[in-house]
This record gives structure tokens, C-alpha cells and sequence, in this order.
């Protein structure tokens, strides 16, 4: 079975959020970039999914030159080979994405390569589309199930966990299909020393978007007003006690 | 939270390990309304104690960053805050072994247990390192780590129960009010507070405050590359937070050390990737803290590879992950010392930056005595603020060598190795003249200074194997036997020298002569004309520096002091000016240039260019006065540092390349020979036993110990007096010795010389102590080509202060017979001094 995972170079958090002069994006001198935390749960899934299944993992990003820095981190933690769509991402709205991604599978089906399962992460840490993984199986014509906390796969077939309104909510869907992986019920792992080494000599292919992207309809980003301070403090010493066990059994840690 | 008290006698700016120590000195030391502030919560502000790797090796080249580790061990230990490990530095080449050979000569001139060991026995106690890659380790048994955090908690604590100090964190800088030069009080976020002292010791945030009140802490922030991996499974189930001995792998400037399971790698061998301390992030800003910066992988992808091959399977393990990376910020320094004492451009304003983990609470100990007692027991001259000249305070100079040394962090530097960044920023006048001459620049404050001259190339051959050559590359880096050659033509001729690196100010005003008196040893209130080699001393009789005085009139005074102190030392005359302004300190070095000429035929090529009478009727040894040479006014001085007739020449700037023409064209029919400053600096001084400041003198040495005393001590009072009557009538400690090395033969028949800094072993090779425990180390060493000797000198006990008495010198591993030739200042050339007598 072959996974392919999809990550976005997305800058780090902090608790202050400076943008960049021109309002259209982070400021991320302090921070650096990460990858998304969904996608992060999203690799680990497709590694385990080798280890127990066989088949192969890739990685892809849509994404600057600079992303390779995320594929190397996901190959770093096992996955074998990486997809690179070279691409401006504040260029591509999330439709470009979904379609970027597709031509990458519809290019792959009938071969060796063709693609089972398409894990994505629920969403970007920092556009917050959540909708990169529904236009993809759209276009694919594939089943998604979103927000999925875990899943596994048996005979040709996925079955995910997922949180629901009322609940835990379980799909099974057959596959082909698409995923969008929520935190929560998958720990990624840290990459090892050799596999960062291995990582650094995987092969990255490089790919160019066949298509003028649409645009994500972005005009510019406003910070939220500054919240006020949540902290309330109790008092000091002994003294907090009385307001500490009262607080304890507002939120019915101790019974009353 | 504690509020903000409007007035304090001090204000500690950073709860770091520095400014945690240091408000627990000063209370120790009896101050009170003491007031800590830093803009990050506690105990863990965000600062760069927060994130160190927290191990300390003990030794290092030099003495006063060793005393002030291991005062820091004594602290650390004291409050239960030192886990020893022991550790090694290994070794890939032999290159390294052979600086592994010397820092056992460190070890031992320190008093430090070290011993150079094989791969197997670090594998004995390092079972997950691959023996087959190094060729050998520096084992040190003292070795640990430090809980930095926990340790200076613990000194804040101790100074808020003693009722001394208000600690206020979440508290930041705004800015400093200074009034005259004098620091008045500190602006906050959350208010303002008056104080009278403010010590800056917030890190890599040092100079942004510095620069609030005007002033320079020349450091930067810099990035030092560290990853944990973990867990580990050799050390699961382990007890504690370090088992096994620290790894520094000296040659891919790596180190390895276990915390708990996990274990970390760190790297000083990426780019320098430096940072301006305006440019840190703020605490919210800030993914981990304002100093733990994003990891860039690229830089330590090598590392990574070096670290596994030196530790295979231990971080070839799959299932031990990188679980924490940063780009760490650290401080680094132009010249690779701390920046501590009072800036000079703001009295009352201390810098206690740029230190590390291992030597934070020394420092602050040593920091608190300087700021309560006016000094400190370890001499701090080579981490005084006050030796940067204006141009080293600049970003550009700081950026340019912290760049250049931070690949020698765990780097093999030469004793003698010279920057190659910034260079040629302070020229002398003769600068053009000196490099058509083949001069060899070495760099001394900036200033560009010929060592040797290659013109003077073909008296190599004239001298033959008088000129001592060196076979050993290592002996013989960055120095020549024209050095060596040009000595002898000096001795024989006469020597021309480039002197404009002295620094030089003039203490004028109507309480001239009472301020100069006030602060020297010996007596200037001398007639007009005269000049006095002195002493200066501190409140404890400690040297200060050694210079000399030209009174030029009755209220004038000339002060000609070395260059690479020369700054620190005009910053002590300003701070003992008397306060009604009756005396004040005009710096002069960028008015007047230096040219000396010294040898048997000084006279004579200098009276070719005067009508004055140089006769020594005329003008006797120890006068200084205005002579006409040619069409130039010249101050000449008759003094001379490397024991022959002649003057130093003081001219003002422009007119320098025109004395020095003359002086080199009417030399030349007499043998005279342009000389650099490895004749004047090292073989002339040293056969003459003279002293240097920052090698044979510095705080913690005093007058008798270098034999510098004169038969009566001058009525009038000045810094350090009851302290020296007292030396004066006590049996010294240690005496300063001149030595010969008997044997250069090395085992493998190299003939080897020594450069300074070795140990002085008893015949069975132990060390030798003083009465304070101080083992004996060479603090000069050089040619004394017209003796045909080796010169070391050093301190020994006065038990072994013996002429005549055999010793041995360890060089590189080996040991060489020495004998002591002088226990005091007596010259072993010329001691009648008849030459300068002349």
C-alpha cells in the first residue's frame, strides 16, 4: 500500500504574533518554521502504516524552496522519498493546493507509485483553510473523512476515529480514500540521529504546478485585539487555599 | 511579587547565574538596599543560564579564567549545586595530541590533576565510544556539572534573608539616567529607581542597556548549536543526572554529555551566526525562550555525522530521537574575555557580561569585592571593560573577531597567534616607511606593530648560531631568528624603535603633582626634566601597573605607559583625581608618536642630528628634555627597557616619519638597524630582568615578590602605602627568578624551546608550591641571544629562590633542566648597568 502525506511549511508559535511589514504574512525572524502539528501526527501515521503494512510512504509539500526543510524533517522520521511542488504558498488558495496535490496522484495512478491513501493534516497551522483535503477527494473522486484522531487499515478498507458533535464518531470507507489527521490520538516521533543522516540523501523530486493558481482571495491579515490577561490570581502563601479548593470544585475536580 | 523600591544603593539588571550570584556577594560583603530586576519571571528568566549545558572543565590557558572556574567549582559545591563526572578531551590527530601535551603544561602551571591517557582507557570509562577513532584523550577527574538555576535561586534567596536585597522580575530596562558622567538611576516598566551603582549583568542583553547610559559592553549575542537525543538506552534506570565522564571531541569542536537519559551534542564547529541584542525576540515573541532560537538543521547536519561515528551505536540507536534542538544564544567577546568593572565612560556603571556558566559565581564574587573593596583577589586585568580602546567597542570590530574565534572555541591557538580580522586600524607614522622595510606586523591594541623587519634578514647569516634558531615548527610560529639578530645589532650598534603604541596622558593643574604623588610609588615631585619609572599599586599593594612619569613643569606631568593596558591605566588616574578639579588627566596618545634608539652608538648617530649636548654631563641617565633634531622639536627621555645608551624620542604625530628617516639615515654609516618589538618586548627585557605588566605583574603580585623595592619608601601618602610598609617587613610568598634552560634536547633529539606559561618542577617532577598553595609556571619566556640562553622567568617559594639551584621545566610533555641565574632584578647582562650608564 502506498501512503502519500501531505505537510506545509508554516512558521512557529509564539504567543506574540508579529506580522511582516506588509500584513500579508507572519513575521518569523524569532520563530523560524515548523511543520504543521496535525501533519506532524499525519507523518507518523504513514510511517506506521509501512511498518505494519509494508508499501511505501511519501511526503509532499506545496511550497518555497525553503519547505525542503520540512520534507527533510518528515523523511528524517522515516518516510522514504518527497514530492516537491516548488510554489509560492501565499500564492495558492486552497483549491490550487487540492489541485497541485491531484495532478501529483492523477500522474502516479496505474503505476508502481499509484497512490492507496492520501493523509493531510485537518489543517494549516496557519491559514486555518480546512479545506485542502475535502477539494482534494472531491477532485479524485475519493472518499474523505476529516478530523481523524486515529484509524487503521484491513483489508482494502479504513476504519477512523473522530470527534464528533455528540461524540466519537466512526467512518469506514474503502480505498482509495483521503484523511485529514487531527492531534490528539497519534504521538509523532522524534527523528534519530541516522535518519536526519538519511534523511539529508533521500531523493526530493522536484515538481513544477502545470497551472496559473487561483489565489487564496487573501487581502491582508489584522492581529485580534490583545486579550486581556486570563490569569486570576488567588492570593499568596496559605492565605489562596480557601479560593484554590473553591475553584477545585467549580470545575468538579473535588466533589462539594 | 515584591514592588519596586525608588531608591537603591545598587541595582543588579538579570537574575542569571551572574546577577544571582552577584547580589548575594554584595550582601555578603556588607551592602544593603540591594535591588535585582530583570524583565523575565523566575526563577527561570529566559536569559542564556537557562538553556547551558551547565558542565565545567576546568582548565584553560589561562590563569585568571582558571582561578575564576575554580572558585566557581568551590561555590557551586559548596551549595550542593556540583555533580563531579570527570571528563576528557579527545583527540583525532596529533596535532591535537600535541596541544593535548600542552594543556597538561596548563594543568600542572594551575595546580590542576590532568593526565593524558590511550583510547582504551577512555573506552573503560566511556563504554559507548569507538576507541578506533581517536588517538588518545586530557583526562581531568575534576570535571562536572552545575545546576546554574537551582545555584543562583539559592544566592537570591540567601541575599532576600539577609535583608538586603529586593528581587522584582517582569521588569524591564526603559532606560538609565546619567548626570556628568555619573550614573543617577534606572527607568523601568515598572517604575523608576535612583540608585548609585548599576550593574549590568543581563548577558546578551548587556550592551542594549550599555548603550542606554552611552556606554559599550562590546559583546554578541552568538548561536551555539546544541540537540538532545533521547532516551538512550545505556542509560535507562541510571541514578542521577550524569554517569558517565563529559566527551569534548576537541577536533570536530563537539561535545557529548549525558543528562539524565538523555544525551546532548553540542557544537561550536557551524558557521558564527551572530545576533544584534536589539534583534532578540521578546519573551512572548519567543517559540522556547528569547535565547533558545530556532534550530537551523543545515548548519549541524556534519556534526551529526562526526558525533556518530565518535559514539556509534550509543547515537545510531533508531529509537532515541532528537527531542530538543535550539540555536542557543551565548555571549562572545572580541577577545575571547569576559567584560567586567566599571565602564569608562560612566562612573558608577558596572559590567559583570559575557561569562559562562562555569565561571559565573567566581566572577560575581570577584565582580562584588572590585565594586565594594576597589579590587578583587584574583586579578581580573585581562576581563577589565577597560581595556578596550574606542575603536574595539564598535559592532564592526566585536563582529570581526567574535567571528574569527568562534571555530576556536576548542581551537589550537597559538601563544603567539595573531587575528587576521580588523587588522590595520591604528597605524604608526612610519607605518609606509616600516613595510617597505619587510616589517612583520604583529597587533597590540590595535596598533600595528613591526615584530621583526625582514631587511634586517641578511644578519641571520652575520650571526650565524648565535641567533638560536628553532627547529620546531611550533617554537618557531610567529616569531624569527631575525629577532634575534637584530638584538645582537643592537647590542652592538644600536637599535632604532617604533614605540607608538604607548599610551600616554598628561595629569595637569595646579594639584598635579600632589595627584600624580597620590597614585605612584616612588617620588615624582622631582625637579623639572626628570623622569621616574614606577610603581603603581592597589588599596591592598597589589600591582596596578608599572609606568613611567616625565615631570615636563611644575604643575605638568607626562605618563607613558604600555599600550595594552594603557587604557585601563588612564581610567585608574582619572578615578584618583581629586574632586575639586585642581588636577586633571589629558590623553595624549594619538598626539604624540614614540621612537627609541638605544646601543652603544645612540649617542653618537643622535648628537649627528642635534646641536643640544648629549654628553652625559649634559644630559645623565634619567632626563628627559626638549632637544633640536634637524628642524624638529623633540622631547628626548633617557631611559631605556633594553638595558643600553639611548632616549626615547616623543614627537608629536606628523612629524614621526620624518624623525624616524633621519634617525635611520644618520644610524645607518654607524651599523644602526631598524628593531621591532621582539627585541624590545622580550630578548632585551629579558636579559635585563625587567618586568612586564600582565606576565611577571598584576594584582596579585606586590613589590618584594618582584624585587622592585627601593631602600626607603617617600614621605607622602599614596594608594597601597600601609599595605607595602607592611610587605616591606614580611618574608614574601614567592620571589620572581630569572632562569636558564641547561638542555634543549627533546627524546627525540629536537632541540625545544619554551614560550611561557610552563610548569617549574622539582628535580623528582613534582610541582612546586608557594605558601598559598600556587604551583610555579614560566611567566616570560624568550632568547637572551647575547647571553646564548634560553630566559624563563618565574615565581618560586623563597625556600627554592636559590642561585644556582637545578630545576626542571615541562614543555609539551617532556621535561628540560633549568637553573635558577637571578632571584632578584639583578640583570643577567650587564648587571652593572654600565652599558646604559654609557
Amino acid at each position: 500500500m502506498n501512503t502519500l502525506v501531505c505537510i506545509k511549511r508554516v512558521p512557529a508559535a509564539s504567543s506574540a504574533v508579529t506580522l511582516t511589514d506588509d500584513a500579508m504574512g507572519v513575521d518569523t525572524r524569532h520563530v523560524g518554521y515548523t511543520t504543521s502539528p496535525h501533519e506532524e501526527c499525519a507523518v507518523e501515521a504513514a510511517v506506521q502504516l509501512v511498518e505494519t503494512h509494508g508499501g511505501t510512504a511519501a511526503v509532499l509539500t506545496v511550497g518555497p524552496e525553503d519547505a525542503l526543510e520540512q520534507l527533510r524533517d518528515a523523511l528524517a522520521m522515516g518516510v522514504k522519498s518527497a514530492v516537491h511542488v516548488v510554489a509560492d504558498s501565499d500564492a495558492f488558495g486552497p483549491a490550487d493546493v487540492a489541485r497541485a496535490v491531484a495532478d501529483v496522484v492523477g500522474a502516479r495512478a496505474g503505476s508502481d507509485d499509484a497512490v492507496d491513501l492520501v493523509l493531510l493534516g485537518n489543517d494549516a497551522a496557519d491559514t486555518g483553510d480546512f479545506q485542502v483535503g475535502i477539494r482534494l477527494a472531491y477532485r479524485l473522486g475519493w472518499p474523505v473523512v476529516t478530523g481523524v484522531r486515529s484509524f487503521s487499515v484491513e483489508g482494502g478498507r479504513v476504519a477512523a476515529l473522530g470527534d464528533g458533535p455528540d461524540g466519537v464518531e466512526h467512518f469506514d470507507v474503502p480505498l482509495p480514500a483521503v484523511l485529514t489527521v487531527k492531534e490528539g490520538g497519534i504521538t509523532p516521533r522524534y527523528p534519530s540521529l541516522p535518519g536526519r543522516i538519511k534523511a539529508k540523501k533521500a531523493p526530493v523530486e522536484n515538481v513544477t504546478p502545470g497551472f496559473e493558481p487561483a489565489g487564496s482571495g487573501r487581502v491582508r491579515l489584522h492581529l485580534p485585539p490583545e486579550q486581556p490577561s486570563q490569569v486570576q490570581i488567588l492570593g499568596e502563601g496559605a492565605d489562596a487555599a480557601p479560593a484554590l479548593v473553591d475553584v477545585l470544585e467549580q470545575i468538579g475536580v473535588v466533589g462539594r | 511579587m515584591s514592588a519596586l523600591p525608588a531608591r537603591a544603593r545598587a541595582v543588579v539588571v538579570g537574575a542569571g547565574i551572574v546577577g544571582n550570584s552577584l547580589a548575594y556577594h554584595l550582601a555578603r560583603l556588607g551592602w544593603r538596599d540591594i535591588v535585582q530586576i530583570d524583565k523575565g519571571p523566575l526563577p527561570n528568566p529566559g536569559g542564556s543560564t537557562g538553556h547551558a549545558s551547565n558542565f565545567i572543565f576546568p582548565v584553560d590557558h589561562s590563569r585568571e579564567m582558571t582561578d575564576i572556574t575554580r572558585d566557581s567549582v568551590k561555590q557551586y559545591t559548596e551549595y550542593g549545586c556540583f555533580t563531579q563526572s570527570g571528563g576528557y578531551e579527545v583527540a583525532r590527530s596529533e596535532a591535537r595530541m600535541q596541544e593535548l601535551a600542552r594543556r597538561i603544561t596548563s594543568s600542572k602551571a594551575w595546580g590542576i590533576e590532568s593526565e593524558i591517557v590511550t583510547p582504551k582507557e577512555v573506552q573503560e570509562k566511556v563504554p559507548f565510544l569507538d576507541p578506533e577513532v581517536i588517538v588518545g584523550g586530557f583526562w581531568t577527574p575534576s570535571v562536572g556539572v552545575v545546576e546554574s538555576v537551582r545555584f543562583g535561586t539559592l544566592m537570591r534567596e540567601k541575599a532576600v534573608e539577609m535583608g538586603a536585597l529586593v528581587s522584582v522580575p517582569n521588569t524591564e530596562v526603559l532606560g538609565v539616567d546619567v548626570v556628568d558622567g555619573r550614573v543617577k538611576g534606572v527607568r523601568t516598566s515598572q517604575g523608576d529607581i535612583e540608585c548609585e551603582v548599576l550593574v549590568i549583568a543581563c548577558g546578551v542583553w548587556s550592551p542594549k542597556i550599555a548603550r542606554m547610559a552611552g556606554a559599550h559592553i562590546p559583546l554578541t549575542p552568538a548561536v551555539h548549536q546544541m540537540i538532545s537525543v533521547g532516551p538512550i538506552a545505556a542509560f535507562q534506570g541510571l541514578p542521577g543526572e550524569i554517569n558517565f565522564p563529559i566527551i569534548r571531541d576537541m577536533d570536530t569542536f563537539c561535545y557529548e554529555r549525558q543528562h539524565g537519559g538523555d544525551m546532548e551534542v553540542g557544537s561550536y564547529a557551524h558557521r558564527p551566526i551572530l545576533w544584534d541584542p536589539e534583534d532578540i525576540p521578546s519573551i512572548e515573541q519567543s517559540a522556547l525562550s528569547p535565547t533558545e532560537l530556532p534550530f537551523t538543521s543545515d548548519d549541524f547536519d556534519p556534526q551529526l555525522e562526526q558525533a556518530l561515528e565518535l559514539m556509534p551505536e550509543l547515537l545510531g540507536d533508531e529509537n532515541a530521537g532528537i527531542r530538543y534542538a535550539i540555536n542557543g544564544l551565548l555571549s562572545l567577546t572580541p577577545d575571547g574575555f569576559p567584560i567586567l568593572g566599571e565602564t569608562p565612560e560612566v562612573k558608577g556603571l558596572w559590567s559583570a557580561a559575557a561569562v559562562w556558566v562555569k565561571e559565573g559565581p567566581g566572577t560575581a564574587r570577584a565582580v562584588a569585592e572590585w565594586i565594594v573593596e576597589g579590587e578583587s583577589e584574583i586579578d581580573l586585568h585581562h576581563s577589565d571593560i577597560a581595556r578596550f580602546y574606542p575603536h574595539q567597542r564598535t559592532r564592526e570590530h566585536v563582529r570581526a573577531r567574535t567571528s574569527e574565534a568562534f571555530n576556536k572555541t576548542y581551537g589550537i591557538v597559538h601563544p603567539g597567534e595573531q587575528w587576521s580580522s580588523n587588522r590595520d586600524v591604528r597605524l604608526s607614522p612610519m607605518h609606509e616607511q616600516e613595510k617597505a622595510l619587510g616589517a612583520v606586523f604583529h597587533e597590540t591594541a590595535g596598533w600595528e606593530r613591526p615584530w621583526w623587519y625582514e631587511s634586517n634578514a641578511p644578519l641571520v647569516e652575520k650571526y650565524g648560531d648565535a641567533v638560536m634558531p628553532r627547529e620546531a615548527e611550533w617554537d618557531s610560529r610567529w616569531w624569527s631568528p631575525i629577532i634575534n639578530a637584530e638584538h645582537l645589532a643592537m647590542r652592538d650598534a644600536a637599535g632604532i624603535v617604533d614605540l607608538t603604541a604607548f599610551s600616554m596622558f598628561d595629569v595637569v593643574g595646579p594639584k598635579a603633582c600632589e595627584a600624580v604623588q597620590s597614585i605612584v610609588v616612588l617620588n615624582v615631585d622631582v625637579a623639572d626634566g626628570r623622569v621616574v619609572y614606577t610603581p603603581v599599586l592597589t588599596p591592598n599593594g597589589g600591582f596596578k601597573a608599572d609606568l613611567t612619569v616625565m615631570r615636563l613643569g611644575r604643575n605638568q606631568f607626562r605618563v607613558v605607559t604600555g599600550g595594552a593596558h594603557g587604557n585601563a591605566d588612564r581610567k585608574w588616574f582619572e578615578d584618583h583625581m581629586p574632586a575639586d578639579g585642581g588636577a586633571y588627566v589629558v590623553d595624549q596618545t594619538s598626539a604624540f608618536t614614540t621612537i627609541g634608539i638605544w646601543g652603544p652608538k645612540a649617542r653618537e648617530i643622535l648628537q649627528s642630528l642635534t646641536r643640544d649636548d648629549l654628553s652625559n654631563a649634559a644630559f645623565k641617565f634619567g632626563d628627559c628634555r626638549t632637544i633640536e633634531v634637524r628642524s624638529l622639536l623633540v622631547l628626548a627621555s633617557r631611559i631605556s627597557y633594553v638595558g643600553e645608551l639611548g632616549w626615547e624620542l616623543y614627537v608629536p604625530f606628523e612629524t614621526g616619519a620624518r624623525l624616524w628617516s633621519l634617525l635611520l639615515e644618520a644610524g645607518a654609516p654607524h651599523g644602526a638597524v631598524p628593531v621591532g618589538i621582539g627585541v624590545y618586548g622580550t630578548t632585551g627585557r629579558l636579559e635585563k630582568g625587567y618586568r612586564a605588566y600582565g606576565t611577571e605583574l598584576d594584582t596579585e603580585r606586590n613589590i618584594i615578590e618582584v624585587g622592585m623595592q627601593r631602600p626607603k619608601v617617600k614621605d607622602a601618602e599614596f594608594v597601597g602605602k600601609a599595605a607595602y610598609l607592611k610587605q616591606r617587613d614580611a618574608e614574601p610568598v614567592t620571589v620572581l627568578c630569572s632562569l636558564t634552560v641547561d638542555d634543549h634536547t627533546s627524546s627525540t633529539g629536537v632541540k625545544r624551546y619554551m614560550l611561557g606559561g610552563e610548569p617549574i618542577l622539582a628535580a623528582d617532577g613534582s610541582l612546586i608550591r608557594d605558601a598559598h598553595g600556587r604551583p610555579t609556571y614560566v611567566t616570560s619566556a624568550g632568547s637572551a641571544p647575547s647571553l646564548g640562553k634560553h630566559v624563563l622567568m618565574a615565581f618560586l617559594p623563597p625556600s627554592h629562590a636559590v642561585v644556582g639551584a637545578s630545576y626542571k621545566v615541562e614543555y609539551l610533555g617532556e621535561q628540560y633542566p633549568v637553573t635558577v641565574a637571578a632571584t632578584d632584578a639583578t640583570p643577567l647582562f650587564d648587571p652593572e648597568n654600565a652599558r646604559i650608564r654609557g
